[in-house]
């Protein structure tokens, strides 16, 4: 995978993990373009697109599109559960996941990003594996500070 | 268990959420900013001041303890993903990775992997704290630094890491978790440094990993090895029986046997797909036992596909699928196995009817390339109808897209046909954006198939009539020059295209074709009183004033030809041309046109006008330029229909031996008055000097040679190259490789230009070279990679050309020549090129002129034994002076004139540098003409320089001569004495000037 994009209906982007190195104005060009693209399609389209020399897998959550850029070789349908697996854990992990969550608090969505994903491949796919490495990492986080509410709370 | 994200989408659920988790003024700002757009300068501001503030906080004069460190970090985070940019915080993101707080050092981390650009300064200090985590031997330290490795992936953390972490990896002790880390980890970096990651002892027990217990670790581990084994496919092929003993447990066991590693009742489909993958690095497996289980497990797949879903979640025939058409791919892949390949098919079949969108889109696509399988091509064609259907039917431009290109693959004699007429009917409401796509794809097929021309006339003019706007120079030039060169079409190509004219509107494409057509062939027409001469010409001019300015310079070249053809026309005709419309037109080439072509039917005779507006001669045989424009364009669909083209082609245009008469042709007619007068000379490169497949290339390589040699060559290097330095290096269907070089002194630059010929892109597109034996001391190369793209883009699309840089310098001199090798994959096949870079040493010759005395004198000075080599030759070419000499100036040397006191002999001088020594070589070469005449005895083919190799002081040195004699140099001569006397002189900062000879 080269990357994976989240954006919400609106087009704007909510998380974004690149597995492969791009220059700034480059993610950035590619985000719009990607955005306006997937957004232009139809409820009932299919889910895999081409695009420049990658596929493009993507699937809407409610307000969310989840986007995956794939090489030539991959597998499309494998991508697009992926997809539904990192869906599964966010809503696992925060309790019926939605938009916010992931915008408050996306440090989480990111480690539980990296403890499923890594260099663009899948490093653990069992949910309960994952889930236990978020949560050995948050009981370290409890146990050695007072401030226990999320860090995002302090924002803005 | 259904996401939250599936639940209906709507601003109220949003709002209840918000209320369980965040504050009043959160949801105000992100309401604000997010669904109204109305205060972007609010938040832009509110940004800005935050953001001064947390700068202050930074600069101030206070020591920010670790907590608030972070926090200002997280909001420097959170803002640049609002969509901000953000330009300071990095340094205190590095600090607080030396914290030994979990959340500090968490946070530290993930600002790095979002934000760092491998900068280099910073880099070092993440690479110190990277470095600590990996040996605090606490595992989720550990993960958070692979993490950041994996992520940041730069090249100075594959300097600095890419030993440690296969240490990391194979270790006994390291923990599943963190393996699974390391494994990834080090694919990313060996993906972006290759050559920083070294292989050794570590990578047999990478493979196996494929044996671990952890269902995790091999998920991990075996993208790595999939990386690792398409690059060194030997060094790893004992992954392929773990792979399918692996495979074989995952395919058979039940679906509640792997926990949670089943995924919606299919166990492992993650794994599974990845061991498919891995299986199609490799050819089938030798191993009969092997291959079976492997078979086995296939065969088990597609039984799979048959039986009635466990669940009627998506979840759960998505996660099937993707693993039935990774088995699909490496079936496809093996094509050895014509069972396999016609169920894959009748799979596929059934998903064209599938009501998931996503499955008929698959299902096309695949189909396409087992459409090229020689076991499934009939197989595929009997799905036409579905196909056709699907052009018809599909609501998403997507999947009639795939649905086109399949029908394109799937095209051959027997249905061409009904699919150009579907294809044709199709064009009417066809998607703008691939119409242009589909009118070459439609030419290209009529013309491939025509077995009778009418249907082809007919095809193009029907593609003009339909879609004009997307025909393209290169469609209507083809048509034309096909019915010159077919006689049998000419008239009925009159016939039609003079009705098609006959619409009120028509294409200015059919107004090109129709003036082009009529004015070689009106006359064959003529005979009918409906399209007379005069009704021709009326009909043409009643188009001219809505055209442009080339078309009409087209229709007064008709014109002239009319007065040629039909002298009836003439008084009519002229009229026109004097008209002021004409004759003063602001259009310089119009006005030219109308002048010339006035005077000359004014005075010239008429022979002089026959001879001058004679028929256009035949255009030479070449390649359909709407090939070489589809390929540019890329098709994936073009797969099949391209390797046959070669024998195609030459039916439809009259056979090669006629192609070359009418070369000939076309170059004898003098100034060819009759081609500029058409005004065609946009259109050369239609008639040109047949390019082939490699046009790409040709202009690179303007003396690419008319036999490019085929494959590897024998010796040092290929010989066509010794005394030249560009042209064509290797060429096969696929692939041309084209070679451009320059040395100066002791360094040398070559050009590769790998280009593709096909229309299908290939992957996994790897080049390496390397030099064999102690030839790595002699040569130095550095070798950046292929430019066309940063990074190096493994990918070759259809047509298109990269370019690959390599420099060289010479250390000492040498005989072998580096090889280059070349991989990649074309269809799921993997292709494999070994080839011998022409590189030899007298490319480092620097020619040096001097008098005759001083030559003579030289060469008494150099009348060692070991100094002298010696060659006689007799080479099958009788002696052509200007080409003996043509070899010996491409060999390097200065060829000295009036030097030699016999004027058949030839003498030259050189120096050849290299890094540590110069040689000085003194050429000498003697044809002997009476030899013809007396054939010299046995030994005149023997080395007479082996006994130099055995004295010479310095082996090396002796290698020079051979090289230099060697009978690639000069091949085309009767009789050749070729003497060569050399001195070394050592370079040595000690002793400048001093030359030493051995």
């Amino acid at each position: 995978m080269q990357f994976m994009l989240l954006f919400s209906r609106q087009g704007k982007l909510r998380l974004q993990k690149w597995y492969v190195p791009q220059a700034d104005k480059e993610k950035k060009k590619i985000t719009r373009e990607l955005v306006q693209t997937v957004l232009a399609r139809k409820p009932k389209m299919c889910s895999f697109l081409e695009w420049r020399d990658l596929k493009v897998v993507y699937k809407r959550y409610a307000s969310l599109y989840f986007c995956c850029a794939i090489e030539d070789q991959d597998n499309e349908l494998i991508t697009l559960e992926i997809i539904h697996r990192y869906v599964e854990l966010l809503d696992k992990y925060f309790g019926s996941v939605c938009e916010l969550d992931i915008i408050f608090n996306f440090e989480k969505a990111y480690f539980i990003l990296d403890e499923f994903l890594l260099g663009g491949e899948a490093q653990e796919t069992s949910k309960k594996n994952v889930l236990k490495a978020i949560e050995q990492a948050d009981l370290l986080q409890e146990s050695e500070t007072t401030f226990a509410s999320s860090c995002v709370k302090l924002i803005l | 268990s259904r996401a939250g994200f599936t639940g209906p989408e709507n601003l109220s659920r949003v709002n209840l959420v918000l209320v369980k988790h965040y504050s009043q003024t959160l949801y105000t700002l992100y309401i604000r900013s997010v669904y109204h757009n109305l205060s972007k300068e609010a938040e832009i501001k509110r940004i800005n001041k935050e953001l001064a503030n947390i700068r202050s906080k930074f600069k101030g004069d206070k020591a920010l303890d670790g907590y608030s460190k972070k926090k200002y970090v997280c909001k420097l985070l959170f803002i640049f993903l609002l969509g901000h940019d953000i330009d300071f915080g990095h340094m205190e993101a590095v600090n607080l990775l030396s914290s030994n707080k979990y959340t500090e050092k968490q946070i530290g981390y993930l600002f790095i992997s979002v934000l760092v650009n491998s900068n280099s300064e910073l880099i070092r200090l993440i690479n110190n704290a990277i470095k600590n985590d990996l040996s605090s031997r606490n595992p989720t330290f550990m993960c958070l630094a692979l993490h950041c490795i994996a992520n940041v992936g730069s090249r100075e953390m594959a300097e600095a890491f890419a030993g440690e972490i296969p240490r990391i990896l194979v270790a006994g002790d390291t923990m599943d978790s963190v393996k699974q880390s390391a494994a990834l980890c080090l694919l990313r970096l060996y993906k972006a440094s290759p050559d920083l990651v070294l292989m050794g002892e570590w990578t047999s027990r990478v493979v196996h990993l494929l044996n671990d217990q952890h269902m995790g670790v091999v998920t991990a581990a075996i993208s790595l090895i999939t990386c690792l084994s398409s690059k060194n496919p030997d060094e790893f092929k004992t992954c392929v029986s773990l792979a399918v003993s692996r495979l074989s447990r995952i395919v058979s066991s039940a679906s509640t046997d792997l926990q949670d590693y089943t995924y919606y009742f299919v166990p492992a489909p993650w794994l599974s797909c990845k061991l498919l993958r891995l299986l199609q690095c490799y050819p089938p497996p030798e191993d009969g036992a092997v291959k079976g289980r492997l078979v086995e497990c296939l065969e088990t797949i597609l039984n799979k596909a048959q039986e009635p879903p466990k669940s009627k979640k998506v979840q759960h025939s998505n996660a099937k699928n993707a693993i039935l058409f990774e088995a699909i791919s490496l079936i496809i892949h093996y094509d050895s196995e014509p069972n396999l390949l016609v169920r894959a098919c009748n799979q596929l079949g059934q998903f064209l009817q599938h009501r998931e969108t996503n499955l008929r889109y698959l299902a096309l696509e695949s189909m396409c390339t087992l459409a090229s399988s020689e076991f499934s091509h009939e197989a595929v064609k009997t799905h036409i109808e579905t196909v056709i259907n699907a052009l018809k039917t599909e609501r998403d431009v997507s999947v009639r897209q795939r649905a086109a290109d399949l029908l394109y693959a799937m095209c051959d004699r027997s249905n061409a046909k009904q699919i150009v007429a579907e294809m044709l009917s199709y064009l009417e409401t066809a998607d703008y954006s691939i119409r242009e796509e589909m009118v070459l794809k439609v030419a290209i097929l009529a013309e491939k198939y025509a077995v009778d021309y009418s249907w082809y006339v007919d095809t193009i003019l029907n593609l003009i009539r339909i879609a004009g706007d997307y025909v393209s120079e290169e469609v209507w030039y083809r048509v034309i020059q096909i019915v010159i060169n077919r006689d049998d079409v000419q008239g009925y190509a009159a016939k039609t295209v003079f009705e098609a004219l006959q619409a009120p509107a028509c294409h200015e494409n059919m107004v090109k074709v129709g003036g082009y057509i009529l004015g070689e062939f009106g006359n064959l027409i003529a005979g009918d009183p409906r399209s007379s001469p005069l009704v021709q010409f009326n009909l043409l001019h009643s188009k001219f004033h809505l055209c442009s300015v080339p078309t009409r310079a087209l229709l007064l070249s008709a014109y002239i030809k009319f007065i040629n053809l039909f002298p009836e026309t003439k008084a009519t005709i002229q009229e026109v041309l004097r008209s002021d419309s004409q004759i003063r037109n602001s259009d310089v080439e119009l006005q030219q046109r109308a002048v010339e072509y006035l005077k000359l039917s004014s005075i010239a005779s008429t022979d002089v006008l026959a001879t001058v507006l004679e028929e256009m001669p035949p255009f030479p045989e070449r390649e359909s330029s709407i090939l070489a424009k589809l390929k540019k364009k890329k098709g994936p669909g073009a797969v099949s229909v391209e390797l046959e083209d070669g024998k195609e082609r030459g039916e439809l245009n009259g056979g090669a031996d006629r192609g070359g008469e009418a070369a000939i042709a076309a170059s004898n007619s003098t100034p060819s008055p009759s081609s500029d007068l058409l005004g065609l000379r946009s259109a050369a490169p239609v008639g040109g000097p047949a390019p082939s497949a490699g046009s790409l290339l040709v202009d690179v390589f303007s003396e690419a040679g008319s036999a490019p040699p085929s494959a590897a060559s024998e010796d040092p290097a290929p010989p066509l190259f010794v005394c030249k330095n560009n042209g064509v290096l290797f060429e096969n269907q696929l692939l041309q490789i084209g070679i451009k070089s320059e040395y100066r002194q002791n360094l040398g630059r070559m050009y590769l230009f790998y280009g593709n010929k096909t229309s299908v892109q290939f992957v996994s597109f790897t080049t390496t070279v390397s030099c064999p034996g102690e030839l790595q001391s002699h040569i130095l190369k550095c070798i950046p990679s292929l430019t066309h793209t940063k990074p190096v883009e493994p990918l070759v699309e259809g047509g298109a050309q990269v370019q690959q840089v390599i420099n060289i310098e010479c250390l000492t001199d040498f005989v072998d020549a580096p090889l280059l090798n070349i991989k990649f994959r074309y269809g799921g096949a993997l292709q494999n090129i070994t080839l011998k870079l022409p590189v030899t040493i007298n490319k480092f010759f620097q020619p040096t002129e001097m008098a005759a005395a001083d030559f003579f004198q030289r060469w008494k000075q150099l009348s060692q034994p070991q100094q002298e080599a010696q060659k006689i030759f007799k080479a099958s070419h009788g002696m052509d002076t200007e080409v003996l000499k043509a070899k010996l100036l491409g060999l390097g040397t200065a060829l000295l004139e009036n030097v030699d006191p016999n004027p058949e002999n030839y003498v030259c001088a050189g120096v050849i540098q290299t890094k540590i020594q110069q040689v000085g070589c003194l050429l000498r070469l003697e044809p002997n003409a009476q030899a013809q005449v007396a054939p010299p005895p046995p030994p005149t083919h023997t080395h007479t320089h082996t006994h130099l190799c055995a004295h010479a002081l310095d082996s090396h040195t002796a290698s020079v001569c051979p090289s230099l004699c060697g009978s690639h140099c000069i091949t085309h001569c009767t009789h050749l004495h070729v003497i060569t006397r050399y001195c070394i002189y050592v370079k040595d900062p000690h002793r400048v000037g001093s030359s030493k000879s051995h």
